[in-house]
């Protein structure tokens, strides 16, 4: 029985794996001279977007919502975070150390 | 060559001054900045600012080193200070051992210290871990408090905290009736020194370099004869007078940034190690402290 059930759960896992959908895609954002680039990024509800910070000085990411829908840990050179964007709508966003950094994640 | 020689003696001579410690005197209830060769004859305190113990990397692996350097120089000025200010970004990442480090190195003046934070000092916990170790004694309940020394009446306040989308430096509403109520009642003839981290004036609102709701701080302190502010962020030396009001940015004791809109953006300036001593404080000292600028600083300061 048990061995069943492990063989059934990889069955499955493979399936998931092989299959196209929606929640797989991801996108990123780049941060580097105090700018997030793309400034608007357009993406499909479900996605994976991850901030990388490539700028010598750290940086964090929060939502502008208050409360914040979502926020980073501040980013050190070469740090990342990653938030799957679920709900479609507009989604500004700014810098915590630098509040005159912002962006936008567009979900459809 | 000899010229070569000559300025190299002469920038070992103001490296002294290596990593910018400031050097104020109150004279007649006006404070001045004052340069290594100028004798003090009233209380003088002094300022460092952006420390960032715990940034490692071009142009200054070395932040221990640089704060290091400026404290000696602020231990070894010619007039005694009676304290010293640190006007924020002790640390890099708020971290413990970057606070450890800081604060380590920061006793060495043997001054009484005061600090207020800067955005990098508040990062994980809205800075209690910044005040409970660097703001004990004043028991500031916010990250700001005032005291009085040497006939001066000192205000630290925090800008850094809840800052918002798109926006520069924030005081907020509870500060600034703090404000209205420690300055309510006081002799106008009392010098003010106000000292936080973010410039309380609009220097670069595109780089975020300013306070969003500066002015109503600003005019609380308007009536008073003799208004001082002390700020840091910008890593580099602004002055700007407004009536009674003097400004005052001081420089980084880490790293240079660019003049405002001078580069794409305010990150760390690469220069290379001869240079980067002289932009964090050591060839200009004599434009900081020299005639005109005290100058420019002494005139409204008295009026
Ligand atoms: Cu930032």
């Amino acid at each position: 029985m048990i061995l069943l059930n492990r063989r059934d759960a990889a069955t499955l896992l493979l399936a998931q794996l092989l299959a196209p959908r929606a929640e797989a895609a991801a996108a990123e954002v780049v941060i580097d001279n105090f700018t997030f680039t793309p400034a608007t990024l357009n993406v499909a509800a479900g996605t994976t977007v991850t901030f990388r910070n490539r700028d010598d000085i750290p940086h964090s990411v929060v939502s502008a919502l208050r409360p914040p829908a979502f926020r980073s840990k501040v980013m050190d050179t070469d740090d990342s975070f990653a938030f799957v964007f679920d709900r479609p709508g507009r989604w500004d966003y700014f810098c915590g150390l630098h509040p005159h950094m912002q962006g936008t994640i567009v979900v459809t | 060559m000899s010229d070569n020689e000559i300025g190299r003696r002469g920038a070992l001579r103001c490296m002294l001054w290596a990593g910018s410690g400031v050097i104020w005197t109150v004279s007649g209830g006006v404070p001045r900045a004052l340069g290594d060769t100028q004798p003090a004859d009233g209380f003088t305190f002094a300022q460092v600012s952006d420390s960032h113990i715990g940034f490692a990397r071009e142009p200054n692996m070395d932040t221990p080193g640089t704060f290091a350097a400026a404290i000696a120089a602020v231990r070894a000025a010619p007039a005694r200070p009676a304290l010293l200010l640190h006007t924020g970004d002790v640390s890099h990442l708020s971290r413990p051992d970057e606070f450890d480090a800081a604060e380590k190195i920061m006793a060495g003046a043997g001054l009484d210290t005061h600090a207020v934070p800067g955005e990098h000092d508040v990062i994980e916990d809205g800075g209690a871990a910044f005040m409970a170790r660097f703001q004990s004694r004043e028991r500031g309940k916010g990250g700001y408090y005032s005291f009085d020394q040497g006939g001066v009446h000192f205000v630290g306040l925090n800008n850094v905290i809840d800052l918002r989308a798109g926006g520069m430096g924030h005081l907020g509403a509870d500060q600034l009736a703090w404000l209205a109520d420690d300055l309510r009642g006081r002799a106008a003839s009392q010098p003010i020194v106000v000292f936080a981290h973010i410039p309380l004036w609009s220097v670069y609102p595109e780089w975020g370099w300013g306070t969003e709701d500066s002015a109503q701080a600003l005019g609380l302190l308007r009536r008073f004869g003799s208004v001082t502010v002390l700020n840091g962020h910008i890593h580099q030396v602004m002055q700007k007078v407004e009536g009674t009001l003097a400004f005052h940015t001081a420089r980084s004791t880490a790293f240079p940034q660019p003049a405002p809109g001078a580069a794409a953006s305010p990150g760390p300036m690469k220069v290379e190690a001869p240079r980067l001593r002289a932009m964090l404080g050591v060839a200009s000292i004599s434009q900081v402290f020299g005639r005109s600028e005290l100058a420019i600083i002494d005139t409204p300061l008295g009026a």
